[in-house]
């Protein structure tokens, strides 16, 4: 293999990685703290998509500097994380935290369906194309190849977001809270902890974490329907593999992921998706709590 | 005199714990064994291993001359050898007659057939005939999570001995029943036994109990048997008095007094 | 052996009278609904046997996949006669669930669940990418004959239909046998409690292997029929992950009450999905999600709970003026 196919496969991968990250890591959190595994969170990813997409288009008729892009893409997130979050937190699974999992489940699935259709309600079926923030960055070479630098803020953007939740998680007082409910929500209940607000505040950061995923790539991709479908089932791979619950398993698990997609993409590409689901299955056979079995609850 | 169950040198250690030691033990048909010990001394552990819940680490088990050794809870079932659970593992979402019926249905298999639902009239008839032998037949259509602790234990106990066992082995029956109910509970028990000619052993921490209706005790102490001897006699051991049933206790054929 | 003609039997073979019957003044597009019906009736069925056992697939349009491919495949050879194609596609469904059953069975809840979508995006995956499988045009499949006999264009879709209603409801009846045999009622004690299973003498592990093979020969059954009901197969519509989800949407929606109920839940998607398209194209997916919820929230035990509650009502009633006439 030459070097100039390991580089290009290397930050392809590592690009890949960094928004299925973005989008694993608030559903692996939701998973860790509330136990539910939320299909709607493709959803997210991809109403940040088009909000994004549609709000960077309006902004660049509209005169504005392509660099305020980048204040659409936060905001956004920030507004879908809120809004969407409080509808399917406390409009959905307020109800439901007392039933079977698989059930859970397909309410979230549910709810991803009638979120999907809302898209194409709100924007239609048209794509969208919001390049403004790619354009202005420019690029540069890596060996000799070219590579958008508006990709690699995103690979920066992962980890900046990981070193934040690994602080937020371990060093703050809400950090300790949320490892407690992880552990175990009824010892947490007894001693105090208001599990409804904290469900809630997770479930918002989760969301917001699915819509930056979104809205942050939506400049590199052309926003159409579909996206969500195809975003939601590569991030339950990510998690599994990494381990649910895990946020440094969400990481590994998307570089990994990322790697194999870019991999399989420059050498074989009908291998791709196999690749990626195959590496699922096997975690799920050898090692189910994934690659980075998260903290386990010791029960007396 | 038949031997129904034999132990020899049976072992059990997890890692540096030892649970089970040089457990040497015979049990003959028609008698009835009572096992006493602390929480802890490793009595469930040896009906988990006797029973093939859980391999042992070394010794021999021998149920009516053919050795246990690598066999599943269901192989040794099936070989007429069954055991009741100290929290009745019955299914709770149906009835105690459906219950019993998935019981008889499980016992009876043979085969695959599309043509034979598992309710039939003969069935039926076996079902409330063990229910009848059990005492709980006003309970037929109650659904398991519903019942009274007590008949919950006995249902679990009947659905143990559909295949109508030579040994039975029963880990707790009267834990968590009233201090009134427990004779008559164990009286069903043994008469229920009886009539089917099973060879019964139980776990039991109510002396009392084990004095009414046990011929022989084994006494567990730290994973070891400390006394393997008819009632009268372990009531009196000194090894048995000071690691289990204690120095203050007064057997009732010592002091002569009825004290049930 | 009067319990085995109970009041479901009846029921099933009534219906199968009425489809019949109906079939001579169906117009076509009500003829396809009521295939689309039944095929995927076929795997609520599979599912809700899985789901009585406690367990639930996210990845069932695996099997339901290798069956409508296999029929693709089997023509490609030469293979025209529906009732080869049927068993290709229920041997192959059935073989892969019998291989994979090995692994599934020691899995529970949620790893169960989606062990089976990875195993089903692996099949996607392979579908998709690859040219001669077809990749994401899919390959199309033509008429089939019936014991070599050709019906003819205009009766093409007339025979077809009694094939499918006739397969559907000896599928359906012996899967409502199997749920009243002893290794029917297995699904429930494996549910309830496998430590009891094991000590009564039946290996849980063993009695989940088998009902996972089952599903997968009914999924695979579906798949067939909805290949030759289509006449077109490819990976988005038959082995995509919201394939499966639509599946156990049709399983919630019927209940684990009785089998027929699936086909009722089946009947209801396919409504729903028609009309909700006809109308706007886009709102189809917000009602089939809108459904679910209200499904899920309200009437947990799907429909066939209806049923069963109103017989409670009526005879609450019949009890509360039996005992008022006897009071006066």
């Amino acid at each position: 293999m030459d070097f100039e196919l390991l580089i290009v496969i290397l930050i392809d991968g590592l690009v890949y990685s960094s928004y299925l990250f973005l989008v694993a890591v608030g559903l692996t959190v939701i998973f860790g703290v509330q136990k539910v595994l939320n299909v709607t969170h493709g959803a997210f990813y991809a109403f940040g998509a088009y909000l994004t997409a549609f709000l960077i288009g309006l902004a660049a008729n509209g005169g504005w500097p392509d660099s305020g892009g980048f204040l659409i893409i936060l905001v956004s997130a920030i507004f879908l994380g809120i809004v969407l979050g409080i509808i399917i937190e406390r409009g959905l699974l307020k109800f439901l935290y007392d039933r079977d999992e698989h059930i859970v489940v397909l309410a979230t699935f549910a709810a991803f369906l009638v979120l999907e259709d809302a898209i194409l309600l709100i924007w239609g079926t048209d794509p969208y194309l919001a390049f403004q923030p790619l354009a202005l960055l420019g690029n540069s070479e890596i060996a000799g190849l070219i590579f958008d630098n508006y990709a690699l803020t995103m690979i920066a953007l992962s980890f900046v977001i990981a070193f934040i939740l690994w602080y937020g998680l371990n060093r703050t007082q809400f950090g300790r809270v949320l490892l407690a409910v992880i552990f175990d929500r009824e010892v947490s209940m007894a001693m105090g902890i208001n599990v409804t607000k904290v469900f809630l505040i997770t479930f918002i950061i989760g969301t917001f974490l699915g819509a930056l995923g979104g809205a942050y790539h939506a400049p590199i991709i052309s926003v159409q329907p579909g996206i969500g479908v195809e975003v939601i089932v590569l991030a339950f791979a990510v998690v599994v593999i990494g381990g649910m619950g895990s946020i440094p398993g969400a990481l590994i698990g998307a570089i990994v992921v990322g790697i194999s997609r870019a991999a399989a993409v420059h050498m074989l590409p009908e291998v791709e998706l196999f690749v990626i689901y195959s590496i699922m299955a096997l975690v799920l056979v050898f090692r189910p709590e994934g690659l980075f079995a998260p903290i386990k609850a010791r029960k007396i | 005199m038949t031997t129904v169950l034999k132990v020899q040198d049976l072992e059990k250690n997890f890692g540096g714990v030892i649970a089970a030691r040089n457990i040497n033990v015979e049990v003959n048909e028609g008698e009835t064994i009572g096992i006493i010990g602390a929480n802890g001394a490793g009595k469930t552990t040896f009906v988990n291993m006797v029973t093939g819940y859980l391999p042992p680490s070394s010794g021999e088990v021998e149920f009516l001359g053919q050795s246990l050794i690598g066999f599943k809870p269901r192989e040794v079932t099936k070989l007429g050898l069954c055991r009741s659970f100290q929290v009745p593992q019955v299914f709770l979402s149906e009835t105690v007659f459906d219950n019993m019926l998935v019981a008889y249905g499980i016992a009876e298999q043979t085969g695959f057939s599309l043509f034979r639902p598992i309710h039939t009239d003969d069935r039926e008839t076996r079902v409330d005939n063990q229910l009848e032998r059990y005492q709980i037949s006003d309970y037929r259509d109650t659904p398991a999570s519903a019942l009274p602790q007590g008949v919950r234990k006995l249902l679990d106990i009947a659905m143990a001995t559909v295949r109508n066992p030579k040994l039975v082995m029963l880990d707790e029956p009267t834990s968590g029943i009233s201090v009134e109910e427990k004779f008559d509970l164990m009286d069903i028990i043994m008469e229920a036994m009886r009539q089917e000619d099973t060879t019964v052993m139980f776990i039991e921490h109510d002396m009392e109990i084990v004095e009414r209706f046990v011929d022989r005790v084994w006494a567990f102490y730290q994973g070891e048997i400390i006394c393997d001897a008819p009632t009268a006699e372990a009531m009196v051991d000194e090894k048995v008095r000071e690691f289990v049933i204690g120095q203050e206790y007064h057997p009732a054929h010592l002091e002569g007094d009825a004290n049930a | 052996m009067t319990r085995l003609f109970d009041k479901t039997f009846w029921g099933l073979t009534i219906g199968l009278v009425a489809l019949f019957v109906l079939n001579f003044f169906l117009e076509e597009w009500m003829r396809t609904i009521g295939l689309q019906t039944l095929s995927r009736g076929l795997v609520a069925i599979g599912l809700l046997i899985l789901w009585r056992a406690g367990l639930v697939s996210f990845g069932h349009a695996l099997f339901f996949g290798f069956g409508a491919y296999t029929v693709a495949m089997l023509q490609i050879v030469g293979v025209r006669d529906i009732f080869l194609l049927m068993i290709g596609g229920i041997f192959t469904a059935g073989m892969l669930a019998f291989v994979l059953g090995f692994l599934l069975r020691q899995y529970r809840a949620i790893f169960f669940a989606l062990l089976n979508m990875a195993f089903s995006m692996i099949l996607y995956g392979v579908l998709a990418k690859v040219e001669s499988l077809g990749s994401t045009d899919g390959i199309g499949i033509e008429q089939v004959t019936f014991l070599g006999i050709n019906p003819g264009d205009d009766n093409y879709r007339f025979v077809f239909y009694i094939f499918a209603i006739v397969f559907a409801y000896v599928s359906a009846v012996a899967a409502h046998w199997y749920l009243k045999s002893t290794l029917g009622m297995m699904t429930m004690a494996v549910r309830e409690n496998e430590i009891r299973v094991e000590y009564l003498g039946y290996s849980s592990e063993k009695a989940i292997h088998s009902k996972y093979i089952i599903s997968g020969l009914l999924a695979g059954a579906g798949g067939v029929i909805m290949a030759v009901t289509v006449g077109h197969v490819d990976p988005d519509s038959m082995v995509y992950w919201p394939v499966s989800g639509d599946f156990v949407f049709i399983t919630i929606l019927a209940g684990t009450g009785n089998v027929s109920a699936t086909f009722i839940g089946a009947l209801v998607y396919e409504l729903l999905r028609t009309y909700a398209f006809e109308f706007a194209p886009e709102i189809w997916q917000l009602i089939l999600g809108g459904s679910l919820l209200l499904i899920i929230m309200f009437l947990p035990d799907g429909l066939w709970s209806i049923r069963s509650e109103w017989r409670h009502k009526r005879a609450l009633r019949a009890a509360n003026r039996a005992q008022a006439s006897s009071e006066e």
